[in-house]
Parts: structure tokens; C-alpha cells; sequence
């Protein structure tokens, strides 16, 4: 996609100003600005890492690094249990939070928090938690049970099991809103109508509600796969990674080669995902410029 | 007033199902914090629901920083806060300009620099931090504030190009038009017409940016790294690598440094919620 000028470079013409009205001429100058930032920040850095990761090697250094085969295989998990765990709980809440009663209002209202609380705070709380000997979940199984809880963290499965859930918790509020938006825009007169013809919740759902969300609902899952792949904080500051290396994503395993000062490495990891990627942002691409 | 009838009842009691659980759910790490927060250590340490001897020392620890990891709490406070403001003001000026441009001047390839913008905004934000370390120790930015900021206005302004453009199509061209009848200037038309019409998406957007700035952590502690340059998250963040964590004050300061976001959010709550929506999946 190159941004072509008008007129032919060769062919000696009128000065560019004289072709461009003044509003052209703001046009270009207001735009400039962030084709700079873009230029700086996004173009650069890109092919500075394609660049960086040109070299077969590292690919064949991934290859051999099982913690490279474990993120990628816990990247999937992510991506395909976690967001459709997800996003059918956000497509049911989206029904729950669409009812009309004074005390669900207020509940929208504390919902969105998770959404609107910074990460590291939250995240590090799940974290304590968690723990085994001092957390308030193994104290409260204790207390209940009489037996000790498990070691939420130590065993990489159950790790990055809440891991997934603290992602969950924390995008849930936003994707239940967007869904809800979808749900309030059906006209109301098609439910009344099945109301009368006698329909139960479910066929209700299945041939008023599905059909026209449809769309909007694959949407959302694929936009949310893109940032899936950028969360790096729901991993980062649960498991750290651990134990073992075990519960890295894509998104941390990047960052980790970083702090181990294997830039190529880093960049080659992320290489491996745009085969993945780059179909999901052409989609939405298509379907967001529209 | 009439009695609600059976059926009533059991849908509300449906309802409530549904509702209670979501309620915890959402709130427990919230509440942990807080407790944490209001809690001496043992007390924190004992897993009970409600301190014994609930207080607001902690608090007085971090507003006194009264601990080896609080020393520069109010200078991280502090970089938090201009770093937020300046990605608010920067990514209006530059999201503003841009929507107003592609969107009332026409400029010839702003198609192409919606679509740049929209790429952007689907680069997965952890993907672009690796190559954007690297390139901000080329410019010699590393340790800077300007690193986080430019950042910051990287990964904000695809997005608010994107709300403010839909927007800005909103708005009638028989203003513009008017306009230049009566012999306004383009930067006129900017001022005078334009702006005044946009400032609820405006507001949005600040706010967006500035949030996104504020709770930011992975480009924070991967761009500063010297005590008194970072921002309160990444300190949140170092508090971690000691052995015995004061985990009651690392909560306390956690509660303090979400309460802006919490309360900005709720202020604008009408704004963001529509821009927002709007914005994402142009549903």
C-alpha cells in the first residue's frame, strides 16, 4: 500500500504548492503528526525485528527449546479453551445484564471493575490468594475440609488453569458490555411475538437472539484471540512463567528471552505467530474498514 | 400493592442465582486488596475474612514512605501521573489532527492512514513491546520518560484516530461549508467548529488514553528502569523480588494506585462506555 502523489516525479510540473488548495496543504500538516509516529514507532521497530530474526538459526535454537514447544502449546490452550470459555460466559451474562431491574443496573456498575482497575495490583492479590501456606483460599478449603488446599501455583497445569481465570476476570466486563450493546439493539417486538406463540427461553435464543449476534460474536472472539496473544500481565504476574518455565505464553516468552538479552530469539518467538496473526488482522481489517 | 406471584418469585430467585455469584466473583481480588490493605501483617497472614484488629497504619507507612521500598513513592506518583497526563494530551492532539484532516479536509491517502492506524490497533500490544525496546535504545531514549510517553501514544492513538474519525463523519459538511462562506480560515474552522462539536468524544478519548497510560506496566518496566524514573506499577512490580515481600504495604500502595482509574472511570463512565463500544467492533 504506497501512498502515491499525484503527478509524475520525471516530468518537470508546477510546484506542489500551487497544485494543493490551503485545506490540502492543512490536510497534510495535521495528518504528518502521527505518519511520523507511525513511521517512528511501528514501521521501524518491525522491520528492525523481522530484521533481527532473519538469521534460520533461531528458528532451529526454538526448535530445541522445549519452553518455546510448552508456550506455544499453552498459547493454544489460551486461545482456544480459555476465549470460548470466555466468550460464551460473556454471550450469557450479556442476556443477564439486559434484564431490566434496579439491583442488576447496580451490579453492571461493580462488574465493571475488574475492566477498569489497573492489572498489577489485582493480579498480585489473586496471587497471594493462591498461596499455599498464608492464602485466603487454602485457609478457607481448610476450614471447610479440615484438608490442606493444593499448591495452586507449584503444578504448571493447575497454574495455567488461573491464569486463564484471572484473564477472564479481568476481560470478562468488557466483552459482556459489547455483547450486551448487541443484544439491546434486536427489536423487542420479535421476542413478544415468540412470547405469544408460546417459544421457551432456548428457542428464543437459538432463532431470535443467535442469528442476529451472530456476526457481532465471532467478531469479538477473533479480535479477542489478537489480544489474547498481547496479554502478557495475566501470565507475567500470576505464574512469573513458572514453575519451571512451564506456564509461559508467547506474549511472556518474548519478554523472558528479552531479559535474557536474546533479542533474536525474542523476535523470532513472535515471528512464529504472524503466520497465525496476520489472517486475524486481515479479517478484521476487512470487516472493521468497511 | 399486589403480592408477586409464584412466578415471579422464581425468576427473581433465578436472577439472584446468577447475580450473587458474579458479584464475588468480580469483587474477591478487589476485596483481598482492601482487606490487605486495612490489615497488620499477622493478620493478612491469617486468611480470615475480616481483620481482627482492622487499621489504617499501612497507609500511614506509604503517605510517610516509612519502608526501604516506599522511598521514592511520591516521585513514582508523580511520574505516573505526568506520564498519564502527557499521553492524554499528546494522543488528543495527534488523534484530533489526524480525524480532522481525513475526515473534513479530505486529505489525499487517508484511507491509507485509517488502515495504518487499524493495523496498528490489531498488533498484539506484548508482539510490539520487543522490537519498541530495542528501538528506543536506538534513539537513546531507555530510562527516559519520553520512551513510556511516545509508547504510550503509540499503542492510544490508532484507537482514538479510529472513535474520533467515525465521529467527525457524524457531523454535518454544511457546517464546514458555512464556514468557508463566511471567510473562515481551515484553522478557524478547526477551532471554532470542529472542536466545540467533538468534546464529548474528546473527553472519551482523553480519558481512554490517559487510563491506558496510568495502568500500564509491561513498556513501563521494560522502558524504566532507574528508582526514581519509574512509575508506581513497575514499583509495585520490584516489590516482588525481595525475599519477605511486605505484601500488606504492597497492597496498600496496589489500593492507592488503582482508586484514580477506579474514580476517573466513573466520573466519564457515561462517555467511555459509548465511545468505547462504538469504537471496538462497530457493531
Amino acid at each position: 500500500m504506497a501512498i502515491t502523489l499525484s503527478g509524475d516525479q520525471a516530468l518537470p510540473g508546477p510546484p506542489l504548492s500551487s497544485r494543493l488548495t490551503p485545506a490540502q496543504v492543512w490536510g497534510i500538516v495535521l495528518i504528518a503528526p502521527y505518519l511520523l509516529v507511525f513511521l517512528a514507532f511501528v514501521v521501524y521497530p518491525v522491520c528492525y525485528g523481522l530484521w533481527l530474526a532473519r538469521a534460520p538459526s533461531n528458528y532451529v535454537a526454538l526448535y530445541n527449546d522445549p519452553i518455546f514447544a510448552r508456550a506455544a502449546v499453552n498459547t493454544l490452550i489460551f486461545l482456544v479453551i480459555g476465549i470460548n470459555i470466555k466468550m460464551l460466559i460473556a454471550l450469557f451474562l450479556s442476556g443477564f445484564f439486559a434484564v431490566q431491574r434496579p439491583w442488576i443496573r447496580w451490579l453492571s456498575v461493580i462488574f465493571i471493575l475488574p475492566w477498569a482497575v489497573p492489572s498489577i495490583p489485582t493480579i498480585l492479590s489473586v496471587r497471594f490468594m493462591l498461596n499455599p501456606e498464608w492464602g485466603m483460599v487454602n485457609h478457607l478449603i481448610f476450614s471447610f475440609t479440615g484438608d490442606d488446599g493444593p499448591n495452586w501455583l507449584n503444578d504448571p497445569t493447575v497454574a495455567l488453569t488461573m491464569a486463564i481465570a484471572v484473564h477472564i476476570w479481568k476481560s470478562l466486563p468488557f466483552w459482556t458490555l459489547i455483547l450486551m450493546t448487541g443484544r439491546l439493539a434486536i427489536a423487542q417486538d420479535l421476542f413478544e411475538a415468540a412470547e405469544v406463540d408460546g417459544a421457551s427461553w432456548w428457542q428464543k435464543f437459538r432463532f431470535i437472539t443467535w442469528p442476529s449476534m451472530q456476526t457481532l460474536y465471532i467478531t469479538c472472539t477473533l479480535l479477542s484471540m489478537i489480544w489474547t496473544l498481547g496479554d502478557f500481565n495475566s501470565v507475567y504476574l500470576l505464574t512469573g512463567g513458572g514453575p519451571a518455565d512451564l506456564t509461559h505464553v508467547l506474549s511472556t516468552l518474548g519478554i523472558r528471552y528479552l531479559r535474557l538479552d536474546q533479542l533474536s530469539l525474542a523476535m523470532a518467538s513472535i515471528v512464529c505467530a504472524i503466520p497465525f496473526v496476520l489472517p486475524l488482522m486481515y479479517f478484521m481489517m476487512k470487516r472493521l474498514s468497511r | 400493592m399486589k403480592l408477586p406471584s409464584l412466578r415471579d418469585v422464581a425468576t427473581e430467585a433465578r436472577l439472584l442465582l446468577i447475580g450473587i455469584p458474579v458479584f464475588i466473583w468480580t469483587m474477591i481480588p478487589i476485596y483481598h486488596m482492601f482487606l490487605f490493605a486495612i490489615s497488620p501483617k499477622e493478620d493478612a497472614f491469617s486468611g480470615k475474612l475480616w481483620p481482627d484488629h482492622p487499621t489504617l497504619h499501612n497507609f500511614e507507612i506509604v503517605f510517610k514512605q516509612q519502608h526501604y521500598f516506599l522511598r521514592d513513592f511520591y516521585v513514582q506518583f508523580w511520574n505516573s501521573l505526568v506520564i498519564a497526563a502527557s499521553v492524554g494530551v499528546l494522543t488528543l492532539f495527534i488523534a484530533t489532527a489526524a480525524a480532522f484532516s481525513i475526515s473534513r479536509l479530505k486529505v489525499p491517502g487517508g484511507r491509507v492512514v485509517m488502515n495504518l492506524a487499524l493495523f496498528t490497533y490489531f498488533i498484539p500490544a506484548a508482539f510490539l513491546a520487543v522490537p519498541m525496546y530495542r528501538t528506543m535504545g536506538n534513539y537513546g531514549l531507555l530510562n527516559n520518560h519520553w520512551a513510556l510517553i511516545l509508547a504510550m501514544v503509540t499503542i492510544a492513538s490508532p484507537y482514538a484516530i479510529w472513535v474520533l474519525k467515525q465521529a467527525s463523519d457524524k457531523l454535518p459538511v454544511e457546517l464546514d461549508e458555512a464556514a468557508v462562506m463566511d471567510g473562515a480560515t481551515t484553522l478557524q474552522i478547526f477551532r471554532l467548529v470542529y472542536l466545540p462539536l467533538m468534546m464529548p468524544s474528546l473527553v472519551a478519548i482523553g480519558t481512554y488514553a490517559v487510563l491506558l497510560a496510568w495502568n500500564e506496566y509491561l513498556y513501563a518496566f521494560l522502558l524504566l528502569s532507574n528508582d526514581r524514573e519509574i512509575t508506581l506499577p513497575v514499583a509495585l512490580g520490584n516489590f516482588l523480588a525481595a525475599d519477605d515481600s511486605p505484601w500488606e504495604l504492597l497492597m496498600t500502595t496496589g489500593f492507592i494506585y488503582a482508586l484514580p482509574p477506579a474514580a476517573i472511570y466513573y466520573a466519564f463512565r457515561r462517555y467511555m462506555v459509548g465511545g468505547l463500544t462504538a469504537g471496538a467492533v462497530k457493531s
